[in-house]
């Protein structure tokens, strides 16, 4: 081959090549879901409004189970797991339970911790602990282990909620004209004062079909695991 | 055996399949074709594997989406690496054969680019091929390393999510140390070996070739996982974790045992070869070094590479129909899948070191005018290291709850094998006592090995102590001591062979200006960068975290910086290869490097068989500064000489 | 074979001991230096530090292993630079070196000495280990080298404890939490790790899913999590301080972020932790005590018929989790 014929080929390649890498970290590497921004009221309060799902029917993925956050301007129901507050904050935060009940790997975790006063409140109930095995109480839990935070989830507690749960994602209170079983959680806790991003994460075993329960929608983000992140 | 029975077989062209009229080249068997073979092979798995796990719920455990079940993937690969091997043309010899019909000649052309997208029976090939390859694979891992790097800067920013990073970690490491195995046996040891014992030919030209053919394989299916979401397990690829992993997994296990496939066949190749194929007179005192580095490779990669594929094979039949090797919850252990990838991994370790030594060993000579020190020593320092290496590998679990009593066992055969690698340095040592040492860019290469892995080794000694490895283990101070020895010492010994060898391998010479600039920033750059990694360890930093304490950022900004003038450096050997063997192509001389090696006498490139004629081997490849040294071997040898020679191989085989 | 010649006897021999004696010599000075500085201004500042008896036995075997291995790593340094200066090839000269072959004297003295020094690194660090009661690393079910008064049994451990026993810490790692569990104390579970002052310490170490490592950085303790498996190892703290304790072994996707701050305190003040931290979670330990008894090892895929309620039972739950069971049954685990 001549040698222009030789040079354009390398430039081709070359151009390939970088095209290549460019595409291959700004699709993979760099995507991921949206990130919430709580609204922010006087005092340097924030209301984040959660829930979780036991499946996904939004994605590629219908079979797993997640957490939807709600977008505080326009209401809907974001598949996303990352939310940012300010630091310092006083966080309110309300999740609705739509996902049925999974015994703990370890039933320390029924405990709530790191919240204002240690305790939470489910269907207006106050709580402290709950009986992951006994009651079968437990769906999953919001625990930020960067600030202490471990708030079981209440599921709901007969054997015909639990096999009657929502089938559409993201979940709403009524489906077909009939009352879809939930339980309601709200608890608040102060946001660190340090920026930086906390992981949260989920320490119920419902990764389902995954072996000892964490694979799957527990280990990826946007499902049952996320980011806090604190502004300055 | 190095004289040919079948003269017909590997001749050029045109006598072994003249009467057969040639194809298109798009209808041949080759790279077109197996691209092909490929996605209709996936094709054909995957379908095969959703209609097998049809009545089994439990086996979608990727939540129902059609890509995530694993047993259509794993079968999908399956069948893509059979019609990707049958497209390149690997089956057909064998149908052939079976068939009853004249085995083809259209492999051995001459002449040609296309050769080297196919399936070729001729070994000079498949080493350009394996260096091409093999330069792509470092590539690739390498920006990856340079994206873990980026990460690293900060402590508390985060430029990818933690599911990235880890996706990234493992990427790197596997592709490395999957692919990095044949780096220089691969290039190198193929093109070369022959032509360093007088013979026309390897044992097994197929396997060899069909070694390489599955390098791009396992290198692509690797990739693949990150569209399939990455695996976050590591290279080590513990379990249960990696039974727990999603569908990215499956690419890790099958990339990776094929690549096992790969080192078996190809370090078999080079054994027999060795053993077999060497010409009258070419005693195993008389073997190059570079030679015995090699032998001591091929018997690591024939030995511990099955235990890879074993292993990955059992991982994979743990994930698609649950198999409980490696689960403890349902009867197995996660100690088994510990042991056997370390009874692997710790030759492999060895496999990517040893070529190192038999490089530099071969250059020192050559570049101080001097016979080597201690051949001898040499050859046992490499055999040494070859059997104590399948001794130590439970210094990888030292903390892990193995029965106490195995620690100073093992602390004893680890400590023990840095014997004979302690002698490669006294015959680095004796060989340049009174030379005359030419600092040209492959002997900078060689002295750098030298250099680090004097640090790498020496590491290794406060690992294998059992106390210190305490806080050692698992932290960047056995990611600095392993960068030291497989980076600064294997690559860096690719290098010397790049520069040194090319002129023989392409008939062309690399730019020497820029291979200085090269080693210089590759050299600097590297230590800059892993040096401080050894207290970033003792400091408390373990591995593939994305999260630090805040007092090492310093250190961690230094080495990211350190990082990218060395990814610089790999740019500019990049550049300067390209551009000297496909844009300027400067013609070298026969000889550039005035080397007594056996195989500087052919012509650069040497023709398609090598040799005219067997050569007669008459003294060994180190005799510098020897008064009246024959030369190294008689490629002309007259009749009655090549008939006297070939009766005495009997006598020359019980001497030496 | 290669014939081995000793270096010319003649006119070289001079010029011969003189380079062998230079680098010596040049060796000699900068081996003794730098052995001296590191010995006494480096060596006492190397990490892991002096919070634990295992972190301070590790700094002495590092600094012991640097001084036996700075003058071997020199003399190939000081060699490798002494030639490439005084053994460069000029510009006219085009012969070749002479050609030696070999030193037997030279390379059974190598042989010889490089044994000795690496036998006796190994005999080195087998007392190292063995003296300091396994020098932090994890020991496996049945630790040989112990403290006295070690702990072995669940019944041992369950014992109480008073200052100056050996201190009982069960470490569970779970993905991806570190927790406690104090037999000694009523078997309470807890987030945080505190440990009382110049009192050996013994960690249980097992896992509850896929292998862990736990790694207390300033203590020197370094013993892998697994499932199933109970990994002891064993401390002494040394004085007050605060220590960092990190996951050491690839646990998934927040292994990085696996880590927590452990505090070592005066008895006085750890006694007083343990009371507050009991009656904090007196409730969850009373539902652990009834269900999952301490135990060196536990398996969350058994869930005891009496911890079972009618809810579960109706639901068909006997697991804690991650069975292969199908994903599409919402209510399975």
């Amino acid at each position: 081959m001549s040698l222009p014929v030789r040079v354009g080929t390398l430039l081709v390649a070359f151009l390939a090549v970088v095209g290549g890498a460019i595409f291959v970290v700004a699709h993979f590497f760099l995507a991921g879901p949206p990130v919430i921004t709580a609204a922010v009221a006087p005092g340097n309060q924030v209301h984040l409004v959660m829930q979780e799902d036991p499946q996904t029917t939004v994605t590629n993925r219908p079979d797993w189970v997640s957490y939807f956050i709600q977008d505080p301007t326009t209401k809907k129901w974001v598949h996303t797991t990352l939310f940012k507050v300010p630091a310092g904050a006083t966080v309110h935060v309300t999740i609705y339970g739509y996902d049925g009940c999974t015994p703990p790997r370890n039933p320390f975790f029924g405990q709530v911790t790191g919240t204002v006063g240690d305790v939470e409140f489910i269907d207006g109930k106050k709580v402290s602990t709950l009986n992951g095995w006994y009651n079968c109480s437990i769906g999953h839990t919001f625990s930020i282990p960067g600030i202490g935070l471990n708030v079981p989830m209440g599921s709901p507690t007969t054997v015909a909620e639990n096999n009657d749960l929502c089938t559409v994602s993201p979940c709403t209170p009524m489906e077909d004209g009939k009352p879809v079983p939930h339980a309601t959680m709200t608890f608040t806790f102060k946001a660190p004062t340090t920026p930086g991003s906390y992981l949260w994460q989920c320490r119920i075993p419902c990764g389902g079909g995954y072996i000892t329960g964490f694979g799957g929608p527990m280990q990826t983000i946007g499902y049952m695991t996320g980011d806090m992140e604190v502004g300055s | 055996m190095a004289i040919e029975t079948e003269p017909g077989r590997t001749g050029t062209g045109g006598e072994a399949g003249g009467a057969a009229p040639v194809r298109a080249w798009w209808m041949r068997p080759g790279l077109i074709a197996a691209i092909i073979g490929a996605v209709i092979g996936y094709a054909i798995g995957h379908w095969l594997g959703n209609l097998i796990t049809h009545g089994y719920p439990q086996a979608a455990t990727g939540g129902g989406s059609p890509d995530s079940n694993d047993t259509p993937i794993v079968l999908g690969y399956l069948f893509l690496v059979i019609g990707w091997l049958a497209g390149m043309g690997v089956f057909n010899d064998l149908g052939r054969l079976m068939a009853g019909r004249r085995v083809s000649g259209e492999y051995a052309e001459s002449r040609g680019l296309a050769r080297y997208f196919r399936f070729t029976l001729d070994h000079k090939v498949v080493g350009i091929q394996y260096l091409v390859g093999m330069i792509i694979y470092f590539c690739t891992a390498g920006l990856l390393a340079m994206a873990i790097r980026t990460e690293l800067l900060s402590p508390v920013h985060h430029v990818f999510s933690s599911a990235v990073y880890v996706e990234i970690v493992g990427e790197h490491g596997t592709m490395m140390m999957m692919l990095m195995t044949s780096v220089i046996l691969g290039p190198f040891g193929n093109y070369l070996v022959p032509l360093m014992i007088g013979s026309k030919r390897v044992a097994f030209p197929r396997l060899e070739a069909l070694s390489f053919w599955l390098t791009p394989a396992a290198f692509l299916i690797l990739l693949s996982a990150l569209l399939l979401g990455g695996f976050n397990f590591g290279w080590t690829g513990y379990a249960p974790l990696s039974i727990q992993d999603t569908v990215g997994a499956d690419a890790y296990f099958f990339a990776f045992g094929l690549m096992g496939i790969s080192i078996i066949l190809a370090g078999f190749n080079i054994l027999v070869t060795v053993i077999c194929y060497r010409a009258p007179g070419m005693r195993w005192s008389r073997i190059p070094m570079f030679v015995w580095g090699l032998l001591g490779t091929a018997v690591m990669m024939t030995l511990a590479g099955p235990i890879l594929v074993g292993g990955c094979y059992m991982t994979l039949t743990d994930r698609t129909v649950q198999t409980a090797f490696f689960s403890d919850q349902l009867g197995g252990s996660s100690y088994l899948w510990q042991n056997l990838f370390w009874f692997f991994g710790h030759p492999e370790v060895y496999i990517l070191a040893l070529p190192g030594f038999g490089i530099v060993m071969e250059m020192l000579p050559v570049f101080t005018r001097k016979p080597l020190f201690g051949y001898r020593m040499a050859a046992a320092g490499i055999i040494g290291v070859t059997l104590l290496s399948f001794f130590v590998w439970q210094h990888h679990l030292f903390d892990s709850g193995i029965n106490p009593d195995m620690r100073p066992l093992f602390m004893l055969t680890t400590e023990l094998i840095s014997i004979p690698t302690g002698f490669i340095f006294l015959v680095g040592m004796g060989t340049l006592w009174k030379a005359k040492i030419r600092l040209t860019v492959p002997m900078l290469f060689a002295l750098a090995f030298y250099f680090n892995f004097l640090i790498g080794g020496v590491t290794g000694v406060y690992n294998s102590d059992a106390p210190a490895d305490v806080t050692e283990h698992g932290s960047f101070f056995v990611m600095a001591h392993f960068h030291y020895t497989i980076m600064g010492g294997l690559i860096f010994a690719f290098m010397a062979g790049c520069y040194y060898w090319l002129p023989k391998m392409m008939g062309i010479k690399l730019n020497q200006t820029l291979g200085k600039w090269h080693f210089w920033l590759m050299f600097l750059g590297f230590n800059s960068t892993f040096l401080p990694l050894f207290a970033v360890g003792l400091l408390g930093q373990p591995r593939r975290v994305f999260e630090y304490a805040r007092h090492l950022q310093t250190l961690n900004d230094w080495v990211s910086i350190s990082s990218y003038v060395l990814g610089f450096s790999i740019l500019l050997f990049v550049i300067n290869f390209v551009w000297s063997t496909v844009v300027v192509r400067e013609r070298a001389t026969a000889n550039p490097w005035n080397s007594r090696g056996l195989e500087w006498l052919t012509s650069s490139p040497p023709p398609v068989d090598n040799f005219s004629r067997v050569p007669v081997v008459l003294s060994g490849p180190y005799e510098y500064g020897v008064k009246d040294a024959p030369p190294v071997a008689d490629l002309n040898p007259p009749v009655g000489v090549l008939a006297a020679a070939v009766s005495d191989i009997d006598t020359a085989r019980a001497e030496a | 074979m290669a014939a081995e010649t000793q270096p010319p006897a003649t006119g070289a021999t001079g010029s011969g001991s003189n380079h062998g004696l230079r680098i010596f010599l040049i060796w000699l000075v900068l081996a003794l230096a730098v052995d001296l500085i590191y010995w006494f201004v480096i060596g006492p500042n190397v990490p892991p530090g002096t919070l634990g008896s295992a972190a301070q036995g590790q700094r002495f075997d590092i600094n012991v292993m640097t001084v036996m291995c700075l003058p071997v790593m020199l003399m190939v340094l000081v060699y490798f630079g002494y030639s490439l200066v005084v053994w460069r090839h000029r510009q006219d000269d085009d012969e070749d070196g002479p050609p030696i072959h070999g030193n037997t004297r030279i390379q059974a003295t190598w042989i010889t000495v490089t044994t000795v020094i690496v036998l006796s690194l190994f005999g080195f660090g087998t007392y190292e280990l063995i003296a300091p009661n396994g020098a932090g690393g994890g020991e496996g079910p049945a630790p040989i080298w112990n403290p006295p008064g070690a702990r072995l049994t669940v019944a041992q451990q369950r014992a109480p404890w008073s200052p100056g026993q050996v201190l009982v810490v069960q470490v569970i790692a779970q993905q991806w939490k570190f927790t406690f569990r104090y037999p000694q104390f009523g078997g309470f579970e807890t987030p945080n790790l505190v440990l009382p002052e110049g009192q050996w310490v013994q960690f249980d170490v097992t896992s509850l899913d896929v292998i862990h490592s736990f790694w207390a950085y300033q203590l020197g303790v370094k013993a892998d999590a697994n499932p199933g498996v109970d990994n002891v190892a064993y401390t002494k703290t040394q004085h007050l301080g605060n220590f960092t304790v990190r996951c050491a072994e690839l646990c998934g996707l927040w292994h990085g972020a696996m880590f927590d701050y452990g505090k070592v305190k005066s008895v006085a003040q750890f006694e007083s932790w343990v009371s507050a931290t009991k009656t904090q979670f007196a409730s969850v330990t009373s539902i652990l005590n009834k269900c999952v008894p301490y135990a060196t090892t536990y398996d969350p895929t058994t869930i005891k018929a009496k911890c079972s309620g009618p809810v579960m039972n109706t639901l068909g739950l006997t697991s804690a989790g991650g069975g292969w069971g199908s994903p599409l049954d919402p209510a399975g685990p």
